[in-house]
């Protein structure tokens, strides 16, 4: 793999990313801590003939990029925790059109207007549910620089292949944090881009939403000779409202069913130090790199600790979480906001003595804090 | 010869779910017979709407059709638009839906002057659901969320369009279809942001329990509370009071469209010209 070598921020680095992925269209709405990345797209975007707007609030950001999604360019937009609460309405009907589009969201402390400069994670809870009905959601968590890059590119790919929003969580401390990064070359990225499907045939047998029950929309591209019809109510093949009872229940099984049963696709995790583990500690984000450099120290001292980190948060790798729970006698949940996903690892391992190492102060936990939390296991 | 709807008509979808007598299916067909007019290609129009009876006018005709979120019509057709500036963009929405929940999208629509034409159809009251007090309610008027009648001082959506910075703003009710025909072609042609304010009946939920139980009293009563914009013109501030003029309202042709301005900002970026400076834009501050 062809690499080359920037120094920049994981902000900077996603708008980039969004760029080299064909992105043509961005929508959103100033917020700390992700504004960089609307400042960069406002730049790149125009330069190759696309658009960047700044709208006159959130919810209104996301609908646009919604709008322009289901035109048919590829289509993003930027926020922090407030901002998603604001656009779940928009992100629900993204959900029930099937309209691809990138969600980036850079949390920062919450509840409400919360902690705006400092770090969080406090919105995984919020990614897999944002707004309300059934559907299931597709959110990736970049926990380096160049994943920043990496996981952005990926959700374009993700969302054209799912045909719905796409997460893609930084948090503040990753967002703006400045380096270098090895990322994959533009032309490499540019090789990997599999667009949305397209049906090709004659117009009246063109059935955007009559697909296989484990399969997204076909989503032509609008202006092109395909006349259909979008809407948010529950829809038939045409996309028309419909209440006829079967035609409901299998729409919201195949927005379930679409993603839970290609689970392979979307999955992605890094494994540290496992193999020999007798305690796993599960983090993701940049309270990973944490966790790595503390793995390092527990080693030094004789503690066998391993890392196992999620890059896909939802759908969950729990298949893998539950095989390394089995083995290893300790797991420590390492999080910023009070066990959101030591949730799901309880759920996915069946285990209740999952132990935690939660902050929810708008700082970053440091190496020795995890340190110090294993050796009291 | 009578028109033939049939070619725009989404004909497996009609009737319609609007009630007998309702003032939708007469914008409906105004429209359908403005866009053959015009002679646009249905593959180049894209019409978004919103959420409440007129809601569903998207549905039943044939073009590129979106039915969005409550209130979000512009914002939406603002991404579609922007995206695909060579295109007509269309959004119907209604009065709760464009001046209520939505209220923020169509000031910053008018304010951009984007290419967008905006068709309110306003019936005066929250029908869909039920006869809940719209933000065009007249005060005094009986309404289930405030049975006592209306307090809430009334909106008045062409002022608020023209305030905001929409270059084309008009109002017509759904009386006169020939008229309403007229300013719709009018309205998409114009270059900019078109605001219409269409007047129309809701007998059922406005109607019956304010004195006007029949589509034809409700006609009646819009008829008395309009005048056109050249008699109103020629009126008092006092014999104004409680009327609403029809008309062309606002036509500005030489207002600077948001799609084109945004061009000049890709020519920047490719190193075609010069950043913006005042010297761009008319009114210079």
């Amino acid at each position: 793999m062809a690499t080359r070598e920037v120094i920049s921020s994981g902000n900077e680095l996603s708008a980039l990313a969004a760029k080299d992925a064909g992105c043509r269209f961005f929508a959103g709405y100033p917020i700390t801590p992700s504004s960089e990345i609307m400042h960069e797209l406002s730049d790149m975007l125009p330069e190759i003939g696309g658009a960047c707007i700044q709208m006159e609030d959130e919810i209104a950001g996301v609908a646009a990029a919604i709008g322009a999604g289901m035109s048919g360019v590829r289509t993003m937009t930027a926020t922090s925790g407030p901002g998603i609460s604001l656009k779940a309405e928009n992100l629900g009907l993204a959900q029930m059109t099937e309209v691809p589009l990138v969600v980036v969201n850079v949390m920062r402390g919450g509840p409400s207007t919360g902690l705006p400069t400092r770090v969080s994670q406090g919105d995984v809870a919020q990614a897999k549910n944002p707004s309300h009905g059934d559907y299931k959601s597709i959110t990736l968590c970049a926990g380096s620089l160049a994943e920043c890059y990496t996981e952005t590119v990926r959700a374009f790919n993700l969302a054209d292949r799912f045909m719905q929003p796409v997460f893609v969580l930084l948090d503040e401390t990753l967002g703006h944090m400045h380096g270098k990064a090895m990322l994959p070359t533009e032309e490499e990225v540019k090789a990997g881009i599999v667009p949305r499907k397209t049906f090709d045939g004659p117009a009246e047998e063109y059935f955007p939403y009559g697909c296989e029950h484990d399969q997204p929309a076909v989503l032509n591209p609008m202006f092109k000779g395909y006349r259909y019809h979008f809407t948010g109510l529950h829809h038939d093949k045409k996309g028309f409202p419909t209440e006829e009872i079967e035609t409901c229940r299998k729409l919201i099984q195949r927005l379930e069913d679409k993603v839970e049963l290609h689970k392979d696709e979307i999955e992605l995790y890094e494994e540290f130090n496992t193999d020999d583990a007798e305690i796993l500690i599960v983090a993701y984000g940049s309270v990973s790199l944490a966790a790595k450099e503390a793995i390092r120290h527990l080693r030094e001292d004789g503690i066998k600790a391993g890392l196992f980190r999620p890059i896909t948060l939802w759908p969950s790798p729990a298949e893998k979480m539950r095989e390394l729970a089995a083995r290893i006698p300790k797991v420590l949940c390492v999080e910023l906001n009070i066990g959101q996903y030591r949730d799901e690892v309880q759920r996915a391992t069946g285990r209740l003595d999952i132990n935690g190492l939660f902050k929810v102060n708008g700082r970053p936990i440091s190496p020795y804090e995890i340190v110090n939390k294993v050796k009291e296991l | 010869m009578a028109f033939n709807y049939e070619n725009y008509l989404r004909l497996e979808k009609v009737p319609t779910l609007w009630c007998w007598g309702c003032g939708d299916g007469v914008i409906l067909k105004a429209f359908i017979r403005a866009v053959d007019k015009l002679g646009l290609n249905k593959d180049d129009v894209c019409v978004v709407s919103g959420i409440g009876c007129s809601g569903r006018f998207s549905s039943y005709i044939d073009f590129n059709t979106v039915h969005t979120t409550h209130g979000r019509t512009v914002a939406f057709a603002t991404g579609i638009k922007l995206a695909n500036p060579d295109k007509h963009v269309i959004c119907v929405a209604g009065d709760g839906d464009a001046l209520a929940i939505g209220g923020n999208h169509t000031i910053h629509g008018c304010r951009r002057n984007i290419d967008i034409t905006m068709i309110v159809i306003n019936n005066f009251i929250y029908g869909l659901t039920n006869s809940q007090t719209s933000p065009t309610t007249p005060q005094g008027m009986w309404t289930v969320s405030q049975k006592a009648g209306n307090i809430d001082p009334t909106f008045n959506a062409t002022n608020l369009a023209i305030a905001a910075g929409a270059s084309f703003v008009a109002r017509e009710s759904m009386i006169d279809p020939k008229k309403l025909e007229k300013i719709f072609v009018k309205a998409i042609e114009h270059k900019g942001f078109a605001f219409l304010d269409v007047l129309s009946n809701c007998h059922i939920n406005l109607g019956r329990k304010n004195k006007m139980a029949s589509a034809m009293e409700n006609l009646a009563w819009i008829d008395n509370i309009t005048v056109s914009k050249k008699k109103y013109d020629a009126m008092s501030e006092e014999e104004r009071k409680n009327l609403l003029p029809t008309g062309i309202l606002k036509e500005d042709t030489e207002a600077k469209e948001y799609c084109d301005m945004y061009a000049e900002i890709i020519k920047v970026h490719q190193g075609k010209r010069k950043i913006l400076t005042q010297d761009d834009f008319e009114k210079k501050i």
